[in-house]
């Protein structure tokens, strides 16, 4: 039995498409990726799983979580409330604002515990947080510190302690460390995976960072132009790419490992709604063909596989 | 010293004026040199100044009395009128405007906007008269004008004080709620909002838990800024609903040409408006932790 089932889901605003038919799972206690360039939907995958997509932006299609009887699409805002939190938390991208300016980082931290009544009382859930906070490497005198007297590191383990509090099933961590400096960047995944760890939770990270994914995750999901185009095992989808897409991204970010030739995916991510039709990657692909104006069917199984009509390499093992 | 000089150059002697046009000079000349008014300008002014900074508003040059305790008596019930209708505004506007945003592209909304347009429009003293035609002349509940001191007759007090904090209040809440309304847009849009969404608070508490004291914080700054608005209004006011506050003072200083007496009152609202002010960065500061300075 998977923790999330994500089947079908589509995105739009107005009438743009923003996701298409993304199919998504993540088994009890795994740790899985989902990877793409900036635009390509990964945002809009994560907010509609936790129901909080901007007003216009409209999901389709089933998201569904393990000990909960209702699909959450289309699901009201008072069921939501009764997950979000408890059993599915979220880590945003950007630590400098997600934290309420005028409220004490200790009171932040309790209200998750008291919202859910995981803590009987206000001491308890106030104890529970200097408990969160020394988890994520904090001392406990920021309890009564305000959020601009931290630091973005700082502020992101906050973040990640607030969402860590009720233990939930499933933690969504959206590029938690894209904003951070480099020097902080390892001890802030660090702690998100010693956090999923201890309470056996599943993990869905969000990044376009390929180096990261490869340190933090099991499975990965490859998603271009509100698609996913390929999944698989880290290891087999970063040694033995089949979609172009993959192919490219990998050789971009491997500037160092492949020598001095500078490869990067030619042409830009189109804006919303501008991909081509057919194969979403084939007007930057060098592999393109006639054939590639038809969307590629999925090849593999639900877990494993990919969506190309000229894949690299040999087939997975 | 603007208020100073501002009234110095005005046209009419404050002698001439009380004494009345057919005054023989002698008599002019003799009152000027009781007030003072044959001095020069400038000392004139470190005199008055020098009263001010002992406390002593000095004499009316019509009524002979010391200004002082008469304009403190009648600071009191503008104040108290001041204070009603800014209770008034943001009763009606807090909740209005949290509504008008938090709906603003559903009907009830906009419906609510453009009420609030409306009112924005009219004038204090229009409403004033409306009021009074509706409530007092045609339904006869409350009294049209007057006023009686809260110790004297709390339930005329309150009745009396209806009407005309009603219409500064009014007006000035329909202007707040303009200003409450985009507050809680903005805060609306802010990351920590979602942040509070993703813990499982649903809309309405995630809003009032962690947006409203954000929201507070530009609110304030228009709160401050209308009191301003409402002293001056009230000026209106109390002539429509003939009430004894400081208004009427000052108009009928001005137009008897009381000097010393337009000057006070003109410096007591300088004044009041400068405390407002004060009270306001105080408000701020408890507010919003990040205009403390020092640690926690
Ligand atoms: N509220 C919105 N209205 C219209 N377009 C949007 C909205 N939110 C996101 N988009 C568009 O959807 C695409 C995917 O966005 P997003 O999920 O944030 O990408 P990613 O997280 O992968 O960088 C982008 O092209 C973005 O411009
Ligand atoms: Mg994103």
């Amino acid at each position: 039995m998977n923790v999330l089932e994500v089947a079908g889901l589509n995105v739009s605003v107005r009438d743009t498409t923003l996701v298409s038919d993304v199919d998504l799972t993540v088994g009890p206690g795994e740790r899985v990726g989902l990877i793409g360039e900036s635009g390509s939907g990964k945002s809009l995958t994560a907010l509609s799983i936790l129901g909080l997509l901007p007003e216009d932006v409209v999901p389709s299609g089933s998201v569904r979580l393990s000990g909960v009887d209702h699909d959450l699409i289309g699901a009201d805002e008072r069921a939501l409330s009764r997950i979000r939190g408890r059993d599915l938390a979220m880590v945003f991208q950007e630590p400098m604002t997600a934290l309420n300016p005028t409220m004490r980082i200790g009171d932040q931290i309790a209200e998750t515990m008291l919202i859910h009544h995981t803590h009987p009382t206000r001491s308890a859930a106030r104890a529970a947080a200097a408990d969160l906070l020394d988890r994520v490497q904090l001392p406990a005198d920021l309890l009564r510190a305000y959020p601009h007297q931290l630091s973005g590191g700082q502020r992101q383990r906050v973040v990640l302690a607030i969402a860590l509090s009720n233990d939930p099933a499933l933690l969504i961590c959206d590029e938690p460390t894209t904003a951070l400096d480099v020097t902080v960047q390892a001890l802030v995944l660090d702690l998100i995976v010693q956090g999923v760890v201890a309470r056996s939770s599943a993990l869905l990270f969000i990044t376009h960072d390929l180096a990261v994914v490869a340190t933090v995750c099991e499975r990965v999901l490859v998603m271009y132009g509100g698609r996913v185009v390929e999944s698989g095992p880290v290891h087999e989808v970063f040694t033995n790419p089949r979609h172009r897409y993959t192919q490219g991204l990998l050789a971009a970010s491997n500037l160092e490992a492949a020598g001095s030739r500078l490869t990067t995916i030619p042409g830009t991510v189109p804006a919303a709604g501008h991909f081509p039709s057919g194969c979403v990657f084939r007007n930057r692909c060098a592999h393109a063909t006639d054939l590639c104006a038809t969307t590629p069917a999925w090849s593999g199984t639900s877990t494993t596989g990919y969506a190309c009509h000229h894949p690299a390499g040999a087939p997975h093992a | 010293m603007l208020v100073f000089g501002f009234l110095a150059v005005l046209p009419g002697d404050p002698a001439r004026v009380a004494l009345g046009v057919n005054a023989s000079d002698e008599a002019v000349a003799e009152l000027r040199r009781q007030f003072g008014l044959d001095r020069s300008l400038p000392v004139q002014y470190v005199d008055w100044l020098g009263g001010l900074l002992r406390g002593d508003l000095g004499t009316s040059y019509v009524s002979k009395a010391a200004i002082g305790p008469q304009v403190f008596d009648r600071l009191q019930v503008t104040l108290i009128l001041v204070v009603a209708a800014m209770a008034i505004a943001l009763v009606l506007a807090v909740p209005a405007g949290t509504v008008m945003a938090a709906r603003h592209r559903r009907l009830s909304g906009v419906a609510l906007s453009a009420l609030s347009q409306v009112g924005v429009a009219v004038p204090a003293f229009l409403a004033g008269i409306l009021l009074i035609m509706v409530f007092a002349v045609k339904l006869g509940w409350l009294p049209a004008n007057g006023w009686t001191p809260p110790a004297q007759d709390p339930a005329m007090f309150l009745r009396q004080l209806v009407l005309p904090a009603l219409s500064l209040g009014l007006v000035q809440g329909a202007v707040l709620t303009r200003y409450v309304r985009s507050a809680v847009l903005d805060v609306l849009r802010e990351d920590y909002l979602r942040t509070a969404r993703a813990k499982g608070l649903r809309p309405f508490p995630a809003l009032w838990r962690h947006g409203l004291r954000n929201a507070a914080v530009p609110v304030v700054t228009v709160l401050g800024l209308q009191l301003a608005t409402l002293l001056i209004g009230a000026v209106v006011v109390e002539r429509v609903f003939v009430i004894p506050g400081l208004g009427s003072l000052l108009l009928d200083g001005v137009s008897q040409r009381d000097l010393i007496l337009v000057q006070d009152v003109v410096m007591v609202l300088v004044v009041a408006v400068l405390l407002v002010n004060f009270l306001v960065d105080l408000l701020y500061v408890a507010l919003d932790p990040r205009l403390r300075t020092g640690t926690r």
